[in-house]
């Protein structure tokens, strides 16, 4: 076939343009920047000394640093392994229903994930209310007693957690759903005419053609906890962030209330490294997924 | 399978279905409690004891929420933000990934691994330069400084590239012969043939755009400019906290995503699952 190739260049750049143009500046000068200004003791808004590996060699004698980082890893860790275990139940429980029936039951789990941050809170907040709120009853009627759950600094993050797997579950649930239904039936029937146990069933067949899924599910939910910031953020409005500091929030603190920029971008490159790493990783896990259903 | 086995199967089924029912109703309990609360005139809400169902339902607490708070604004705020990012968005992303589907040029695949790449970059690293960068231009407190950090979405052109290509090459060679030009090609081919990709992905763009807290929540510091996302937590009454009000106010902010999702639940789900990396 013919192709003039110059007017496809041309119509190439005109379609790319308007994306890159945007990509240029929105995205790749500021992470040039973010990386710049790290070297720099510059405010929010303004020029910097160049300080060197300054504001890296702080971090490290940094205790709210260490604090922020230890918080963000607790968190991961309440957040990732047993929101995986959750939605996979949930997501086995709503494959085994058909038609209507399963779309309500699967409505009913996703729902929390499609609303804002802000909505989850209020709810949330709420509902665990000291005073008034529902659970606190039933905590008074099961004889335990109250807890002032987002104001205490043993409970904050674990509530929290809970709060983010119940927001964040039901898109696992969907990629779980995805897996399930992607195993040939005629698998399972062979192993029911083996007589198969459920149990056995699970363990032999589904927990290992299920396994590119929930390894995919696991780091997205990795890299998506690691960015944790909106919802300590507002469960911590009148309480006492600097106990619950996670990474992106002393980013915030940094930058947007100490006016510290170069310091805060230096956090922010760590978080970005970070992120970075695990997102190869996750990259990688999930060729090697498609390479295996092909 | 024996009788015998066929009917502890059955019936283990059967608790395990009603196991998941039964968790799916305490699921969503707490968006129910959230939305009859808010149905609840003020003396009711602060009742010592749990009550289903309101017992004067009442919608004092919308219509105080609408007019003692500039909810209406920051309405209005949060549609002109999520429509403007989701045409924009799904524009330049349909044109690039349309570019680098089918036209062979220099640098695509630079481009191609560029876009992959970004999709690993956590944005939320950024917001310190995000901020500086529309200070500079003069966009705080902007609807366009709301919307530039978030018209990229690396993911909406990974799909449609990925589409573009299924879409089989007797089509074009078709068209070519007919002398259409690209532009004909991409509008009059491609992307008619591609309509359900395109609204599934405008949904999940405009439902991620409506949700979005980080990037507005820092970019706007006057009341009247905020996103609903971000009003609903920002303002406090002098004299108390009106919980009712704030969970009406709460609902009004999640109806219409919660909307979108009801009426579109297919096209939602599909368009979450290919952004996964994930053919549904």
């Amino acid at each position: 076939m013919l192709r003039n190739s110059r007017t496809e260049r041309l119509v190439a750049l005109v379609l790319v343009a308007p994306f890159l143009a945007i990509y240029l500046l929105a995205f790749v000068y500021p992470t040039v920047q973010m990386f710049r200004i790290s070297f720099t003791d510059a405010p929010l808004i303004g020029a910097g000394r160049w300080v060197g590996l300054d504001n890296y060699l702080r971090l490290d004698n940094d205790p709210m640093f260490r604090r922020a980082l230890w918080n963000t890893a607790y968190f991961v860790l309440m957040t990732v392994v047993p929101g995986t275990l959750i939605a996979l139940l949930i997501a086995l429980g709503v494959s085994r229903l058909k038609g209507r029936f399963q779309a309500i039951v699967l409505a009913l789990f996703f729902l929390p994930y499609i609303l804002p941050v802000s909505v989850v809170y209020l709810i949330w907040d709420w509902t665990l209310n000291f005073q008034f709120g529902i659970a606190m009853h039933v905590l008074d009627w099961l004889g335990i007693p109250r807890v002032p759950v987002f104001k205490s600094r043993v409970w904050f993050l674990p509530a929290v957690a809970g709060v983010t797997i119940w927001w964040t579950a039901g898109f696992s649930i969907l990629l779980f759903l995805a897996g399930l239904r992607s195993i040939p039936v005629e698998i399972y029937e062979a192993a029911a005419l083996d007589n198969s146990t459920r149990w056995t069933t699970f363990r032999r067949i589904t927990w290992p053609l299920l396994w590119p899924i929930t390894s995919l599910v696991f780091t997205i939910q990795l890299i998506l906890q690691l960015k944790i910031f909106d919802q300590v953020y507002l469960f911590s409005i009148g309480g006492r962030p600097n106990d619950n500091m996670v990474l992106v929030y002393y980013v915030f603190q940094k930058a947007f209330q100490q006016n510290q920029g170069g310091r805060a971008a230096a956090v922010a490159v760590t978080l970005f490294v970070l992120v970075v790493v695990v997102s190869v990783l996750q990259f990688q896990l999930l060729r090697f997924a498609e390479r295996r259903r092909r | 399978m024996n009788a015998m086995a066929a009917q502890r199967w059955n019936f283990w089924g059967g608790i395990i279905t009603a196991l998941t029912l039964v968790w799916a109703i305490l699921w969503a309990f707490p968006l129910y409690w959230g939305v009859i609360s808010s149905l609840k005139p003020d003396d009711e809400v602060i009742r010592p004891y749990i009550e289903l169902w309101p017992e004067t339902p009442t919608l004092e607490n919308y219509i105080s929420a609408l007019t003692t708070t500039q909810i209406g604004a920051w309405y209005v705020n949060s549609v002109a933000v999520a429509v403007g990012v989701t045409i924009i968005t799904i524009f330049i992303s349909m044109l690039c990934g349309y570019a680098i589907s089918q036209l062979r040029f220099p640098g695509r695949i630079v481009l191609w691994w560029l876009i992959l790449a970004s999709f690993m970059v956590p944005t939320s690293a950024l917001i310190i330069n995000h901020f500086v960068l529309v200070a500079n231009l003069g966009l705080l407190n902007s609807w366009a400084g709301i919307m530039l950090p978030q018209l990229i979405h690396p993911v909406i052109i990974i799909v449609y590239k990925q589409f573009f290509d299924q879409v089989p090459k007797d089509f074009r060679e078709a068209a070519v012969m007919d002398n259409a030009s690209e532009f004909g090609i991409l509008f009059k081919i491609y992307m008619p043939m591609n309509w359900g990709v395109t609204t599934a992905l405008s949904i999940v763009c405009f439902i991620w755009t409506w949700n979005a807290f980080l990037w507005p929540f820092l970019s706007v510091t006057r009341t009247e400019m905020m996103t609903i996302t971000v009003g609903i937590t920002q303002v406090n009454d002098a004299f108390g906290v009106y919980y009712a009000r704030q969970l009406s106010a709460a609902v009004l902010a999640g109806l219409p995503v919660a909307l979108a999702y009801l009426f579109f639940q297919r096209r939602v789900t599909e368009a979450i699952t290919l952004s996964a990396g994930i053919k549904g």
